[in-house]
C-alpha cells in the first residue's frame, strides 16, 4: 500500500574513498527507485483523487441545497418605461458602482478597473522578493502582503457598502432604516478644489486652476521621491522601471481612498478640472 | 480458507468481464491496487492524466490550497452542463426570452432547479476565483517560474466576470436590463473610444460609432444586445476560457507546484 510506504533511511557503511560507489542507505518501499533519492511521495490514485472527489461532492451537495432553498431572482419583464431605484449591478461590480459616487464614470468604470487588471498582471514581475514562495508567510514579505490586503479590503468594503448600505437614490441606508422611504437629498454643497482655493487664498481663477494641477502632480512627485530618498535599498533592488511601475500603481491605489476622504470630509467634488476630463 | 460459492462466482464473473477483449480495449490497466496499476490508471486516462502519477505527501493537505482552484473548474463544468440544459428551452428573442424563463420556472421538469444551480454556481465561481487568487498570492505561488501562469489566471478572472455579466442580461427582466444599462453606461465613458469619455469629441466619436455601440449592437439595450450577449455568453467566451484553462492547467504541471504540492 502506497500510503503505508515507509521511508526509514539509515546509514550502513561510510563510503570507501577508493571506490566510486557505495551503499548509501536502505529504503523500504513498494517499488524500486532507480537514479532517484528517497522521496516523500504518495500515489495520486487513490490519495489525491479521493480528496478531489469528496470536495466536489460536498460542493455539489451545498450547491443543490442552496438551489432548493433559495431561488434565482426574476423580476418583471424588462421595460424602459420604469427605472428601478436603486439600479444595481451584480454584486462583484458594485464596488465599481459605489466608486461612481466619488469619481466620474470614465475613472470608476474604465480607468480604475484597467489599473486593477494591469496591477494584478504585473505582480509577478514587480515582486522580486524570492522569499515566501510556496508557503504562507507575512514576515518575509510584509510590503507585498500589506499592499495586497489593503487593496482587497478597499474592494470588499466598497462592495459591502454597495450591496447592503445603498438604498433609494443611492442614498446611505442603515439596515434598520425604512428602505421604502426616500431620504432628503444631501444638504451639503460639493465644491471643486480650485474654487475652494480661490475662496480660501483669494487667488484668481487661472492661478488656482494651475495650483490644483500642481497639487495633483505634486501628490505623485512627492510619492515617488520619498521612498527614493528614504529607502534607497528598495529603489536599488527594484531598478528604475519596476520602481516607477510599483510607485505609480501604489499611489494610484492610495489616491482612491484619499479622494473618498476629501469628498466625505471636505465636500470636494473634483480635485482637478481640465477642459477634457475631471478628477 | 476455502472460498465460498458466491465469492468464486463473483471472481469468475469479474474475470470474464475484465479479461474480455472489449474491456481490455477500453481500459489499459488492471484494478488500481498495485503500484503499476495506480501509475497506469493516471497516465492512460485522459481525464486523470492532468495529475502526476505521484505527488508529495504535503499535497494531500487540504489546508494549503483549500481546493479553491479545483472547485472553480468544477463550477465551470456545472455551469457548462446546466447551461446546455437551459439552452434547449431558451430563445434569445426579446419577445419570448422572459416567457422562456417563466416556463423554466413553472413548466419544465427540473427547469427551476437547473436555473437556480446555474445562477448560484455562477456566483460561486466568481467567489472561488477570488478565493483561489488570494491563496495563490498569499503563498507567493506566482513567483518564478510561475509568473506567466498568474497572468493567464488574471485573464481567466476577467473572462469569469464577463461571462457572469453577459449571462445577467439573458432573463430579460428588469434586473437584467438595468444592470446591463449601468454597465454599458460605463463603457460609454471609456476614454478615446466612448462617446461620453474624455477626448471623444475631439476624435469625432458619436453614439453610433463608439465602444458601447459595438458592445450592444445599437444605442440601447435591445434585441441586438440580447443576441450579442447570448452568443458571447454561450459560445465565444466559454470556448476562449476553456482554451485558457487548458494552458493554465498545463502550465501548472510544466512549471511544477509551489509549496507542499
Amino acid at each position: 500500500m502506497a500510503e503505508k510506504e515507509q521511508t526509514t533511511a539509515f546509514e550502513i557503511f561510510p563510503k570507501d574513498r577508493k571506490k566510486t560507489y557505495g551503499l548509501m542507505e536502505l529504503v523500504k518501499g513498494t517499488t524500486s527507485h532507480i537514479e532517484k533519492e528517497p522521496e516523500d511521495t504518495a500515489f495520486c490514485w487513490p490519495n489525491l483523487v479521493y480528496i478531489e472527489l469528496i470536495s466536489l461532492l460536498i460542493a455539489t451537495i451545498v450547491l443543490l441545497a442552496i438551489s432548493l432553498y433559495s431561488h434565482a431572482p426574476l423580476e418583471e419583464l424588462a421595460g424602459s418605461d420604469t427605472t428601478p431605484n436603486p439600479m444595481k449591478a451584480p454584486w462583484y461590480f458594485l464596488g465599481l458602482q459605489e466608486l461612481l459616487v466619488f469619481f466620474d464614470p470614465w475613472l470608476a468604470g474604465v480607468v480604475l478597473p484597467t489599473f486593477i487588471i494591469i496591477g494584478l498582471v504585473v505582480i509577478p514581475f514587480i515582486d522580486i522578493n524570492p522569499k515566501g514562495s510556496g508557503y504562507y508567510s507575512f514576515s518575509e514579505r510584509k510590503f507585498a502582503v500589506t499592499t495586497f490586503a489593503f487593496g482587497l479590503a478597499l474592494w470588499w468594503i466598497l462592495i459591502v457598502v454597495g450591496v447592503w448600505l445603498r438604498g433609494l437614490d443611492w442614498q446611505w441606508y442603515w439596515p434598520w432604516d425604512d428602505w421604502r422611504e426616500h431620504k432628503p437629498p444631501s444638504a451639503v454643497t460639493l465644491i471643486d478644489l480650485e474654487l475652494l482655493l480661490q475662496n480660501i487664498l483669494g487667488i484668481g481663477e487661472q492661478v488656482s486652476r494651475i495650483a490644483t494641477y500642481l497639487l495633483c502632480a505634486g501628490y505623485y512627485a512627492i510619492g515617488f521621491t520619498i521612498p527614493f530618498i528614504l529607502f534607497r535599498k528598495f529603489y536599488k533592488q527594484l531598478g528604475f522601471v519596476r520602481y516607477n511601475l510599483v510607485m505609480f500603481l501604489f499611489l494610484s491605489m492610495m489616491g482612491v481612498p484619499l479622494k473618498i476622504f476629501l469628498r466625505l470630509m471636505m465636500n470636494i467634488k473634483y480635485v482637478m478640472v481640465t477642459p477634457w476630463f475631471k478628477i | 480458507m476455502k472460498k465460498s460459492f458466491l465469492d468464486r462466482l463473483s471472481d469468475r464473473l469479474t474475470e470474464l468481464v475484465t479479461e474480455s477483449q472489449i474491456w481490455k480495449a477500453i481500459f489499459r490497466h488492471g484494478f488500481p491496487d498495485t503500484d503499476v496499476n495506480r501509475s497506469l490508471v493516471v497516465f492512460t486516462n485522459v481525464f486523470l492524466h492532468l495529475h502526476p502519477v505521484k505527488v508529495r505527501k504535503g499535497a494531500l493537505k487540504v489546508r494549503f490550497a483549500w481546493c479553491a482552484g479545483g472547485l472553480t473548474f468544477f463550477f465551470f463544468l456545472v455551469l457548462t452542463f446546466t447551461g446546455l440544459f437551459l439552452m434547449f428551452y431558451y430563445v434569445p428573442d426579446t419577445r419570448r426570452a422572459y416567457n422562456d424563463i417563466k416556463d423554466l420556472q413553472t413548466v419544465i421538469f427540473f427547469g427551476n432547479l437547473t436555473r437556480d444551480m446555474h445562477r448560484w454556481a455562477a456566483h460561486a465561481m466568481v467567489f472561488f476565483v477570488w478565493l483561489h487568487m488570494m491563496r495563490v498570492f498569499l503563498t507567493g505561488s506566482y513567483k518564478p517560474p510561475r509568473e506567466f501562469n498568474w497572468v493567464v489566471g488574471v485573464l481567466l478572472l476577467v473572462m469569469t466576470l464577463v461571462l457572469s455579466w453577459t449571462g445577467y442580461l439573458l432573463p430579460w427582466d428588469q434586473l437584467a436590463l438595468w444592470a446591463i444599462t449601468v454597465g454599458s453606461k460605463m463603457a460609454e465613458a471609456t476614454p478615446l473610444i466612448g462617446v461620453a469619455g474624455p477626448f471623444a469629441k475631439e476624435l469625432g466619436i458619436t453614439p453610433s460609432n463608439d465602444i458601447r455601440f459595438m458592445l450592444l449592437g445599437g444605442t440601447i439595450v435591445g434585441q441586438s444586445a440580447l443576441l450579442r450577449f447570448y452568443v458571447i455568453h454561450c459560445i465565444a467566451l466559454p470556448l476562449v476560457a476553456a482554451i485558457f484553462m487548458t494552458i493554465h492547467f498545463w502550465r501548472i504541471r510544466k512549471d511544477g507546484f509551489s509549496g507542499p504540492l
